[in-house]
């Protein structure tokens, strides 16, 4: 047991440190075209997709590297290295796994230099959480399929160009595992209509999303037809360490302790509040917990150990963490904690009171709380299915 | 970066582990728990002889020179079994050792310690529930040749097991360590909840003991064996917490009720999730701290407060989960469940409740 870091990977550090230093300018000094230079530069280093075979264009970098990239990119509250999340997160490495030598060409740069943004097609009005029973449908008619059916809860629908697409291909089967295909389709498409919904923080990221007789070529069917399950559960699979996650927890954590800082509790300094002390222990506790639970898992898949789903168990803390830690500031702060930014006595221009209206976006997308505990239950404990 | 065991420590918890099936199952540790002196001298002998007595113990002092982080290992998976072996107290009184005594006193106690032929354990606070160099109460007076001991240690772990004693006191010039021979004290045993880990009273008024007997001990010095205090019980609540999970999980799978294993029920198999992730998380918290012990002493208050705060809820929980899923048969006496309830409720307040370590951590992160 050590969590010293080789001389290699204290230069790696430092590399991303230097960079950081020279290229992310203050907030309020980023002029318009910052965004776009920026991802330029991350690009040019090999940081976009950096884990990702060089073949494809990534930088083959290894475990400890990455946590290392993601951990100082959080701790500098720097942007995104590459605007679409979800491509680099399981579209490219789904379309590297099962993709057609085409496939791979025409996809995998656009993710890497941020010029096409994808979002996923899973959720159906009638299967979330029960994500195989899927029924948009698709029809081979010659040389493309027809796809007829309706997607929801689509994060980033409203601003994305492709979207990786779950449909039946297949009614009769005895597995609802079975008969699933897996598609790429340009959301520009005849026949595709999005229509954003409002979620309760008053933001349209997601929507709902039609699929009208689209017609969709042969060519842009991901894996063979019938074997969407699996690309998906692999794509999935490809979710990294939470590495990243625990340093904004704890960026989130030092303001919550500078709020409590500054804030009254009947007229008295809130910091001497045992409730209010203990409170923000725990939640230190629970960042620390994922931390090392986090590196312990890294280790495990390090050593080529096999991690069965041990992620949930952060994923769990996670959610908990983003439910409770807004809760806890909005609460904490009264009537003030409620006003929302722009608001005269509004806390930390309404951060607080915004982060109390959107944990959803973390907590419900990619599996809800008991999801995560299902599959638990399930996968490491070996209980049976319901 | 590597944070996982190494092949030896894997080695050494397959060793621990055969030895609890082997000589020690659940029905050996409920006879020695019933026995008068609820010590078993044969087993000690051998796990003196495996070489766990003298893990942390210097090479040149009879040990094996490894450290804390290799020593729970061990209290981990003799826990598992609810080994009712004082390794535990045995490592607490050889770190004080180390931590407070002369070359001369360690040359002098610590190769008779790991060979077991000494078993010390270690008494600090006096008053329950309270974590302060000002809850030793128990005090030292000087006298012509020595000094006269005042008070009683009211909470001292596996004091019938022991023959010496290193018992905090106020000293003439600050905190000590009293070393005592078990025939010079009243020891008392006194029931509690969990009868596989023997606590006693223990009368030291009017005890003389000479001048070299007395070690003296800074504030920071209890504060660091109270730390490893909470290393070694978290160890321990990391194998009884994967033991009573694993009885409970097992149990889930065969029990049939309404046509169906009750673990199908999302009612059990979320509470058993719930389990597996606090387990994990103390488990996390708890080798961090292990490891702090001595390769990064400045962050183990913060780690050890860390791992006993987030395990001495969340064990007590597990076990009222572990026998609650079990229905009636956990509640049963001759059924080991309950056995683990007692030692979550035992280990809850043992070198710090869940409220002072947050307390602490809140004062260490700057409220």
């Amino acid at each position: 047991m050590d969590f010293d870091y080789t001389p290699d990977e204290q230069s790696f550090r430092q590399e991303v440190r230097s960079f950081i230093a020279e290229n992310l300018p203050p907030k309020e000094q980023r002029g318009k075209n910052f965004l776009g230079t920026w991802l330029e530069k991350v690009r040019a280093k090999g940081w976009v997709g950096f884990a990702w075979p060089k073949e494809f264009g990534g930088s083959d970098g290894g475990l400890i590297e990455q946590a290392i990239l993601k951990e100082e990119m959080s701790l500098a509250k720097a942007p995104p290295l590459g605007t679409s999340m979800m491509g680099l997160a399981w579209v490219g490495p789904g379309i590297m796994e099962y993709g057609t030598e085409e496939q791979k060409k025409k996809f995998i740069p656009d993710i890497l230099d941020s010029k096409v943004t994808w979002c996923t097609g899973y959720s159906e009005p009638n299967h979330g959480s029960d994500l195989a029973a899927i029924q948009c449908k698709a029809e081979l008619q010659g040389d493309h399929y027809l796809v007829n059916g309706q997607k929801i809860w689509t994060t980033g629908a409203p601003w994305s160009q492709w979207i990786i697409l779950l449909t039946r291909t297949d009614f009769n089967v005895t597995s609802k595992h079975d008969g699933i295909t897996c598609f790429l389709v340009p959301m520009d498409a005849p026949g595709v209509e999005v229509r954003p919904i409002q979620n309760m923080a008053g933001d349209k990221h997601f929507a709902e999303i039609f699929f009208t007789d689209v017609q969709v070529p042969v060519e842009n069917r991901l894996g063979a037809e019938g074997e969407g399950w699996k690309v998906t559960v692999s794509a999935l699979a490809n979710e990294r360490s939470s590495i990243g996650e625990v340093t904004q927890l704890q960026a989130k954590l030092d303001d919550l302790k500078t709020l409590v800082k500054n804030s009254k509790r009947q007229g008295k300094p809130a910091s001497e509040d045992p409730k209010i002390r203990r409170t923000v222990a725990k939640f230190e506790i629970k960042i620390s917990a994922m931390k090392y639970n986090g590196l312990r898992y890294l280790t495990k898949q390090i050593k080529g150990e096999p991690l069965t789903s041990e992620t949930s168990v952060n994923k769990l803390h996670r959610a908990s963490l983003e439910i409770e830690m807004d809760d806890f500031a909005i609460e904490l702060s009264g009537q003030a904690g409620l006003q929302l930014r722009g608001g005269d006595e509004a806390v930390d221009n309404g951060s607080w009171s915004k982060g109390a209206l959107n944990w959803p976006n973390v907590v419900i997308g990619g599996g809800t709380p008991n999801i995560q505990r299902n599959i638990i239950a399930e996968r490491i404990l070996g209980q049976p299915k319901d | 970066m590597n944070f996982g065991f190494t092949e030896e420590q894997n080695l050494l918890k397959d060793q621990v582990q055969r030895f609890m099936k082997e000589a020690c199952p659940m029905n050996r540790v409920r006879e020695i728990s019933k026995s008068d002196s609820t010590f078993d001298q044969a087993l000690w002998q051998q796990t003196a002889e495996l070489g766990w007595l003298g893990l942390t113990i210097p090479e040149n002092f009879g040990g094996l020179g490894l450290k804390w982080i290799d020593l729970i290992v061990v209290l981990e998976a003799a826990a598992e079994g609810l080994g009712p072996l004082p390794i535990a107290s045995q490592a607490l009184a050889s770190t004080a050792i180390l931590a407070c005594a002369s070359e001369e006193q360690k040359a002098s106690w610590l190769p008779a310690m790991a060979s077991g032929e000494a078993v010390v354990t270690l008494g600090l606070y006096d008053e329950a529930n309270w974590i302060d160099p000002a809850a030793v109460t128990a005090s030292a007076k000087s006298t012509d040749d020595g000094f006269v001991l005042q008070g009683k240690k009211p909470f001292v772990n596996d004091a019938l097991a022991a023959n010496y004693l290193l018992l905090a006191v106020q000293g003439p010039n600050g905190l000590a360590l009293a070393a005592v021979g078990k025939d010079q004290v009243t020891v008392t045993a006194q029931p509690t909840i969990d009868n596989t880990n023997p606590m006693a009273s223990v009368d030291i008024d009017g005890v003389e003991i000479s001048a070299s007997d007395l070690l003296p001990m800074s504030d920071e010095q209890l504060a660091f064996l109270t730390d490893c205090g909470g290393v070694a019980t978290t160890a321990e609540m990391v194998g009884a917490g994967t033991a009573i999970l694993a009885m409970t999980n097992g149990y889930a799978k065969e029990r049939i009720q309404f046509g169906k294993p009750i673990g199908q029920y999302q009612g059990v198999k979320h509470r058993l999730a719930d389990m597996f992730v606090d387990l994990e998380s103390y488990r996390s918290l708890c080798y961090f701290a292990a490891w702090a012990v001595y390769d990064s002493p400045e962050e183990l208050a913060k780690a050890v407060s860390m791992a006993k705060g987030y395990a001495s809820d969340a064990f007590a929980q597990i076990g009222i989960d572990g026998v609650g899923l079990h229905g009636a048969i956990g509640f049963t006496a001759d059924y080991d469940a309950q056995l683990y309830l007692k030692r979550s409720k035992w280990a809850r307040p043992m070198y710090g409740d869940s409220d002072y370590h947050m307390d602490r951590i809140a004062t260490l992160g700057g409220l």
